[in-house]
């Protein structure tokens, strides 16, 4: 092969029998060439590096190479290595240089540094397994082959408008007994899946972070069952470019990067897009008390944002803030997500605590971060979705004013807010509900409705379900005294606290759940649902169940059944968004007719029609979208109609005229009990009084007219 | 005038696993694969009842079979063990290969 002939592959260094060269110092990582792997690390104010090689899971490195001073190109050493076994090898750097805390060095030769480039890590393969405490190198790098089988596969590039996305914990999704697979909790198993998702209807999964974590950090006892608490979301990255092994039926032989490449090719088969939460605002070494993996020992003061003593800045809340702003830092941010868009297909990315993505290197917040800019006009990154969540823990609120360059969409943490205050029955927010549900143009004038990621609930906070039964959060299976987790719920327990077999309180609680996925999924913008939600999943009121690898966390399939009204109502709600594009609009409204249809894209009505009551005392309104306007008038569809009234006692709600070939049918009210709470979409039946429908005390009706 | 038929038979590539397929070993069974690969067989059948394990490495060579040998070639697994089977099967792998209990 004429590879083999180039001069450069051949060694011309030895040490204690192993043969090396100079290596290439890009790309970073280590790469598989011709007859070798070609090492390549990055560090500044290191003084040597030495390049430490184990066999697979042997305590100690078969051989450790000092890099040869000519080896090192500007602030990156590299070296080629021959006649490795590239399946068994384990390998891992020393970089030597000045401990000196307050100057932001952190140098310390003793440890073995995993590297940040590692396309896969070893040390902990299988979920839960203790790992050996004493082990000198407790994460692994290790090489990946870069030469999976994607047959005809490409991202699907759905428009963003049509995306319902359902966001899911990997493990949480099967690990339930009930699944009734075999490899409960990996990503095999959600591939045996795949039916119960397109059932539902969602085309797209969110999955909470499956970049490699170890579930071990932090790990410690519930005071209350002994039951070993650990890091069960995931939002504490060990390396940004491994998937976590822990999440393979075949992680314990090296196989994970196959069988979640082998998931997202057969999610992509069934239409099902595949975006990725991911955490750069942080990582899993913690503040200075914290262990050192990798960027400490690598270049503290570069990959860190420090405080002139040389302390760790917290935005993050969880001890230390990665330096996103720094030049070489922001490069492996793009590397990282080009690596994931280009070999793993994903369709997107939602960026936990971005608000932190746009802060200097200082801290404060900038005005053009060069980031999220090289992010939104990355070339490879083009097509993929990019999500922000728009805030941070340093107090940085952006939700309507995230630097979007055309591109970012926002997880509208006001539209939750405003939908859980409405559906309590709060006062005053008719007025931003109306704009919530037109896609929020009072946040996004400029970026349209697809801008704004509408959810009601997410992995963070009360499920759905529990959002109806508890006024309190009661976190006490967390250890911290119920301190932690968010005291601002927007929740009402609908008069009892918990369970209870008051069937009055259940029903009540059932509605508010239909009401909350009713209005969620006639919104425009883009719907999120929670793993779970569909099925009324409890969390026993706990409102931060980060820790909790539990039937807390757990999906339980046999709620399929025993709230097979949610289930039902659900599937039927994504699908008559599906079936509808009126509701999926990729532009605000105009509020006038521009097609000549004779009404409207959009209008407010109330009780009476063609007037709403947009006082601080109503707690009703409806609204009516015009099918000749869908997709800007490019395709015809029905009339939709949504009356909502979060008012305690039945409303009147006069029906506005419809064309005189059109007629009113029913498609969901969800005062009525299962299976007359809403219809197959298509067959909805047509409604006996044209003119006026009784809504019933805080409910949601939809009708269609055609 | 005459009048001729050229009848073609199957060229069925066969190979007997034993062991372990580990990136050692996966060489050699690659080497193998490339030779037979210039023959273009319609079918490659791989019998592999004595074998206890299969790298990733090892199941590569399937997909790299499949990649020289053309997207046609059909492949087949004979008798394998099952956790052979479920390393396949949690791989993906089980689309492009059939898993046969016996070839006839």
């Amino acid at each position: 092969m004429m590879v083999d002939n180039r001069i450069d592959y051949y060694p011309t260094h030895e040490h204690e029998g192993i043969k090396f060269r100079r290596g290439h110092a890009l790309p970073f990582g280590a790469t598989m060439v011709a007859g070798g792997v070609n090492f390549s690390i990055f560090s500044s104010g290191s003084t040597a590096c030495t390049l430490v090689l184990f066999e697979r899971g042997e305590a100690l490195p078969f051989a450790e190479i000092p890099f040869p001073d000519e080896f090192r190109v500007g602030n990156v050493y590299c070296m080629t290595v021959f006649d490795l076994n590239y399946e068994r090898l384990e390998y891992g750097y020393r970089m030597d240089g000045p401990f000196n805390p307050s100057a932001g060095l952190r140098f310390d030769k003793t440890a073995i540094l995993s590297d940040p480039y590692a396309k896969v890590l070893g040390g902990r393969d299988t979920w839960m397994v203790k790992p050996d405490w004493d082990n000198v190198y407790q994460y692994r790098s290790r090489l990946a082959f870069e030469d999976f089988d994607w047959e005809q596969d490409h991202p699907l590039e759905t428009p963003i408008e049509d995306l319902i996305i359902y966001e899911m914990h990997v493990r949480g999704f099967t690990q339930h007994e009930s699944s009734g697979l075999k490899n409960r909790g990996t990503f095999s198993a959600i591939r045996s899946k795949i039916p119960y998702l397109k059932e539902l209807g969602v085309n797209c999964v969110e999955l909470l972070p499956i970049y490699e974590f170890d579930e071990w950090e932090n790990s410690r006892q519930n005071p209350v069952t002994g039951e070993t608490l650990v890091n069960y979301w995931g939002y504490s990255t060990v390396n940004f470019f491994s998937p976590k092994a822990g999440y393979a039926a075949t992680g314990k032989f090296g196989m994970q990067v196959d069988e979640l490449k082998t998931l997202i090719k057969e999610l992509h088969k069934n239409g099902i897009e595949v975006m990725l939460d991911v955490v750069f605002n942080h990582t899993a070494e913690g503040d200075q008390r914290g262990p050192t993996i990798s960027f400490r020992g690598l270049d503290n003061k570069t990959y860190y944002m420090l405080t002139p003593e040389g302390y760790y800045f917290n935005f993050s809340g969880t001890g230390n803030t990665l330096n996103c702003n720094n030049p070489v830092v922001r490069n492996m941010v793009l590397d990282c997500l080009r690596y994931w868009a280009s070999e793993y297909h994903i369709d997107g990315f939602r960026f936990d605590l971005a608000a932190i993505l746009g802060r200097a290197q200082n801290g404060a917040p900038l005005s053009n971060p060069p980031l999220l800019e090289s992010l939104a006009y990355d070339p490879v990154l083009a097509k993929c979705k990019l999500i922000a969540e728009a805030w941070d823990a340093g107090g940085l609120y952006q939700v309507g004013s995230f630097p979007a360059y055309g591109r970012w969409a926002e997880w509208n943490g006001k539209y939750r807010d405003n939908l859980r205050k409405f559906l309590k029955g709060d006062a005053g927010e008719v007025g931003d509900m109306i704009q919530r549900i037109m896609g929020s143009p009072d946040l996004y004038s400029m970026r349209g409705p697809t801008a704004s990621i509408n959810f009601v609930s997410c992995h963070d906070g009360f499920s759905l379900y529990d959002m109806f039964a508890y006024n309190e959060k009661h976190n006490e299976a967390n250890g911290e005294n119920n301190n932690d987790g968010a005291n601002d719920n927007n929740s009402w327990n609908c008069g009892h606290e918990g369970e209870t077999d008051d069937p009055a309180i259940n029903f009540l609680r059932h509605k508010q759940v239909k009401n909350a996925l009713a209005i969620l999924l006639v919104s425009q913008g883009v719907p999120m649902v929670l793993m779970g939600d569909e099925v009324g999943r409890t969390q026993k009121g706990n409102n931060n169940t980060y820790c909790q690898d539990n039937e807390l966390n757990w999906f339980d399939w046999s709620q399929q059944e025993t709230n097979a009204d949610l289930y039902t109502f659900s599937q039927r709600i994504i699908n008559f968004r599906r079936q509808h594009p009126v509701l999926r609009s990729s532009t605000h409204f105009q509020y006038w007719d521009y097609v000549g249809s004779g009404y409207p894209d959009i209008s407010f009505h109330g009780t009476k029609a063609w007037s709403c009551d947009r006082s601080e005392s109503s707690r009703t309104f409806a609204f009516m979208l015009c099918g000749d306007h869908a997709k800007q008038g490019v395709i015809k569809d029905d009339m939709i109609y949504v009356a909502m009234n979060m008012y305690w006692g039945g409303l009147h709600f006069e029906l506005p005229g419809l064309p005189p070939e059109k007629k009113w049918y029913l498609f969901a009210n969800t005062d009525m009990p299962s299976p007359g709470d809403c219809f197959v979409p298509g067959s909805e039946p047509i409604l006996e009084n044209q003119h006026e429908f009784l809504v019933g005390s805080r409910s949601v009706v939809i009708l269609i007219g055609r | 005038m005459s009048f001729s038929i050229l009848a073609e038979t199957k060229k069925i590539a066969k190979i007997t696993l034993m062991g372990e397929v580990d990136s050692l070993s996966a060489r050699e069974f690659q080497k193998e694969i490339e030779k037979m690969a210039a023959e273009s067989p319609d079918e490659l059948v791989l019998f592999v009842e004595n074998l206890t394990f299969i790298s990733s490495a090892g199941l590569r060579v399937l997909i790299f079979a499949k990649q020289k040998m053309g997207s046609n070639l059909a492949i087949y697994i004979v008798n394998p063990q099952e956790s052979i089977v479920e390393t396949i099967e949690k791989t993906g792998l089980q689309h492009s290969v059939n898993i046969v209990d016996q070839y006839l």
